[in-house]
């Protein structure tokens, strides 16, 4: 530790800080433009110029200075004003004066900094430097005559994202950051560059003109759209949501948010359901709550419990779902699912279904084996997570499956279960290197459970985990990467069959006379009996609407506050942004109604309620906000039957950018579909 | 005085007479009133009446929708959205503003980068029905282009004092 004095305030920070970082723990601010606490220094915008006595008298770079013991900084005296005021002279030499029409406008780094430092007017009579936009793709539109050169952008994408496609060509004033042969930005994180870029060289295309960030209402909430459960900002105007930003949380997303998570917005306007339908003669017809309602009690009037169903789709906040789950009982039925891929996901204990290193612990691993997943495709910034702890060194990663650039190096034992054997065995290379590690982990994909051997590979999974020492008191190293937002959730409350019940499987095919979906659109409709009574409760008319009876409209992720857990087991609260639209509903509303309506009203009035009912039922609900590394102290597992079939293992998520009804119904997502994966399909062929 | 000096006063009608003097000046001197709507007073360059919308000279709309207008506006009258027009350029889908809450501050006028919306010399822009009042961007580039001669020489006039 050293310590050091900033502007007079003493302040004690590790060796090998830099100064910056110093004056960011004595809470003193220095302008900066290149610099980011997770980017490597670069050092080229020269913003961040402080004073440091007894040294040579000029101003030097903090963000590339490191500290020492007894230094004393000035960062705020007449050298470095002036020095500063220097540095944006010369950064708004060729920085045009379109702040009116720059999207960044109201958010700009360079704009308020030159509030602070820059000059009233320019003395800079020649021609400022001019240079062709770039074509990125469907998400980040380039205006290169604004880039300061501060290459973050090039940092990142060769950095956190691992994907080097951005670099600058030429020096000095004709230096262009680009893509060298113009090209989509292959990054599923590439929204992030948007947020990293100081100034509005970098926009968001599908954002672009369309709002100020003054004009915009900020809600917090919790991103649904893949099952790590980002923390977002919705910003919204009115009734509509304009734009989803990711919010700092060190443990689960740092700041950075995949691209679907952040542009499905557009989705959220398309293809909405806001009034009720009912199927007459074979066709839906608009209808009112009243007889939706009345539609939904007659055919269930008389109907035994067991012939009832529901299933809860990947995006269900935790109230809803519990809410469908106690009509169920109220019922009499057990028939209850969310596992609509048909994961063999155990339900039995916690810690067979959660990702139990937690996201924060992947960087204490010190090996991953990876089966049956593509974690850049299912959670594309939990593979930044795993990719920053490769970057750090020795870090061993091996993949069970289909072969994908992870943006990290790995070894590919195999594609199919077979592989696993020759682990167990220690046949393959892989296991010495298991066996040497502190700290190994599994990550087992839905991929690997979604298949008839799904409950064969959990267990055969597990056995590694324990083969391999990765079960102690202090670690954890099982884990499992879910794909659905509502899924751990949904098996905390245990909405899964209960004594009797039946799975989706037996549901399907005339298993049940009535059959509730819970937003539930992932799997095929049409092995639905055809004298099923599908009610349809959801935001988007998609698979699950179409094949419905009656279609209640319910509320998307940002116009209900909703509990959701992520992969990990973090109990997260968002609150609604905007309003549903039309006749929609929050979803918990809409059971609590039609349950009075049939006569079983649930006993919750209000969202409190309902929320200490959900703490009741699993107490997990009621620690907000923690999430506690399970020991792995029981080493017995998951209860197998029969073994591994020989079938090659795929990802559950082939196309990254169309998950769920809300991006399916996205623009931007088809239009990144159209960029990136024709691409991909043509250089196949 | 006494009172036979007052009633003398009052029968040479003194005061009366006072008071048709003044009646007469003031009948010989020029008339403050006017015979509005034939008779209209100068305006300064700074008169702040009804709202336009610019053009260039090439036809061009002026509005770049940057919003500051919007912003800036203490009455909140001012409704803009934006989106990228076929060319690529940042343009208005929809200008509107509320002539009823309007408070003619011209704020809006101080906060454009590129002198799109101004306030006009026009004051005579009453009307039947409320509704009218709602301003919509095609009346406000209507108003630009029917006074577009007068609002530049306005401009022109003001510009030494910007």
């Amino acid at each position: 530790m050293a310590k050091l004095t900033i502007d007079g305030i003493e302040v004690e920070v590790p060796n090998g800080s830099t100064v910056i970082q110093a004056a960011e723990a004595a809470g003193v601010e220095i302008p900066r433009f290149c610099y980011h606490e997770r980017l490597s220094v670069a050092g080229n915008c020269r913003m961040c110029l402080v004073e440091i006595e007894k040294m040579p008298p000029k101003p030097v770079a903090s963000c590339g200075m490191p500290v020492s013991e007894g230094m004393v900084v000035h960062t705020d005296s007449e050298m470095v004003r002036r020095g500063r005021r220097g540095v944006m002279e010369f950064l708004l030499i060729n920085h045009p004066l379109d702040c009116p029409i720059c999207d960044q406008g109201g958010e700009c780094d360079l704009q308020d900094e030159a509030v602070g430092y820059g000059r009233d007017h320019s003395r800079y009579d020649e021609n400022k430097r001019a240079v062709g936009n770039k074509d990125w793709g469907p998400i980040v539109k380039t205006v290169m005559t604004r880039c300061i050169h501060c290459t973050r952008c090039i940092r990142f994408s060769a950095e956190i994202a691992g994907v080097p496609e951005l670099g600058a060509v030429y020096r000095g004033e004709s230096m262009e950051v680009g893509t060298y042969v113009d090209k989509p930005l292959s990054s599923e994180l590439s929204g992030n560059l948007i947020d990293l870029c100081p100034v509005g060289a970098l926009t968001a295309k599908p954002y672009a003109f369309t709002a100020r960030t003054w004009e915009l209402r900020k809600t917090d909430s919790i991103d649904v759209l893949d099952a790590l459960g980002a923390n977002i900002r919705v910003d919204a105007r009115g009734a509509e949501v304009l734009r989803i930003l990711p919010r700092r949380n060190d443990e689960v997303n740092e700041e950075w948010l995949g691209d679907k998570s952040r542009f499905s917005v557009d989705g959220l306007k398309r293809r909405r359901l806001d009034k009720p339908w009912i199927r007459k003669s074979g066709k839906l017809q608009p209808a009112s709550w009243e007889e939706a309602f009345a539609a939904i009690a007659d055919r269930l009037k008389g109907m035994p419990g067991e012939r009832i169903g529901a299933i809860a789709g990947d995006l269900c906040d935790a109230e809803s779902m519990l809410a469908l789950k106690d009509m169920m009982s109220a019922l009499g039925s057990a028939n209850i699912d969310c596992r609509q891929d048909g994961a063999a996901l155990d339900a039995s204990r916690r810690e067979f279904y959660l990702f139990n290193t937690t996201i924060a612990g992947i960087e204490e691993a010190d090996a991953l084996l990876i089966i049956g997943a593509n974690p850049r495709r299912e959670s594309p910034v939990l593979n930044a997570r795993i990719r920053k702890r490769w970057v750090a060194g020795g870090f061993p990663v091996a993949l069970i499956g289909e072969h994908a650039d992870l943006t990290y190096d790995f070894e590919h034992i195999g594609n199919g279960p077979a592989a696993l054997q020759s682990l167990a065995d220690g046949s393959h290379g892989f296991a010495e290197a298991l066996k040497s590690a502190k700290n190994p982990m599994i990550i087992i994909g839905q991929g690997a459970l979604a298949r008839p051997d799904g409950a064969a590979m959990l267990a055969a999974a597990w056995a590694l985990a324990v083969q391999f020492g990765m079960l102690n008191a202090d670690w954890h190293g099982f884990n499992v990467l879910h794909t659905a937002a509502s899924r751990v959730a949904a098996l905390d409350l245990g909405f899964v069959p209960g004594a009797g019940g039946k799975d989706i499987a037996a549901m399907l095919g005339g298993g049940v006379d009535a059959l509730w979906l819970l937003g539930a659109d992932e799997f095929d409709t049409a092995k639905i009996g055809a004298e099923t009574f599908v009610i349809y409760q959801g935001h988007h008319g998609d698979a699950g609407a179409s094949r419905a009876d009656v279609i209640l409209p319910g509320a998307a992720y940002t116009e209900k506050p909703g509990t959701y857990t992520n992969m990990e087991g973090r109990v997260q609260q968002g609150f609604m942004a905007v309003s549903p639209p039309g006749d929609a509903r929050e979803d918990w509303r809409i059971l609590r109604a039609i349950s009075a309506y049939i006569g079983h009203a649930l006993p919750y009035d209000n969202f409190v309620e309902l929320r200490a009912r959900l703490a009741q039922v699993n107490p997990v609900f009621a620690a907000v906000e923690q999430v506690r590394r399970l020991a792995g102290t029981d080493a017995s597992g998951p209860v197998a039957q029969g073994a591994p079939g020989d079938a090659a293992l795929v990802s559950a998520v082939q196309n990254y950018y169309q998950t769920d009804p809300i991006s399916r119904a996205s623009p931007t997502m088809a239009a990144c579909v159209a960029a990136h994966y024709t691409v991909v399909a043509e250089a196949a062929e | 005085m006494s009172r036979l000096g007052n009633t003398a006063a009052g029968l040479m009608l003194n005061e009366i007479r006072a008071g048709l003097w003044l009646t007469l000046r003031y009948f010989f001197k020029p008339k403050a009133t006017l015979n509005y709507p034939y008779e209209k007073n100068p305006i300064s360059p700074r008169f702040k009446g009804e709202h336009a919308l610019r053009r260039y000279p090439n036809g061009e709309e002026r509005c770049i929708a940057c919003k500051l207008c919007e912003a800036v506006c203490p009455a909140q009258a001012i409704t803009i959205e934006a989106e990228p027009r076929d060319d690529g350029s940042r343009r208005t889908t929809r200008y509107d503003i509320d002539m009823t809450k309007c408070i003619y501050c011209g704020l809006c006028e101080e906060a454009c980068p590129v002198d799109a919306i101004v306030e006009g010399p026009n004051f005579e822009f009453a009307t039947e029905t409320r509704e009218e009042l709602m301003y919509d961007k095609e009346k406000l580039l209507a108003n630009g282009d029917r006074w577009e001669p007068e609002l530049a020489k306005r401009l022109e006039l003001d510009a030494p004092y910007r």
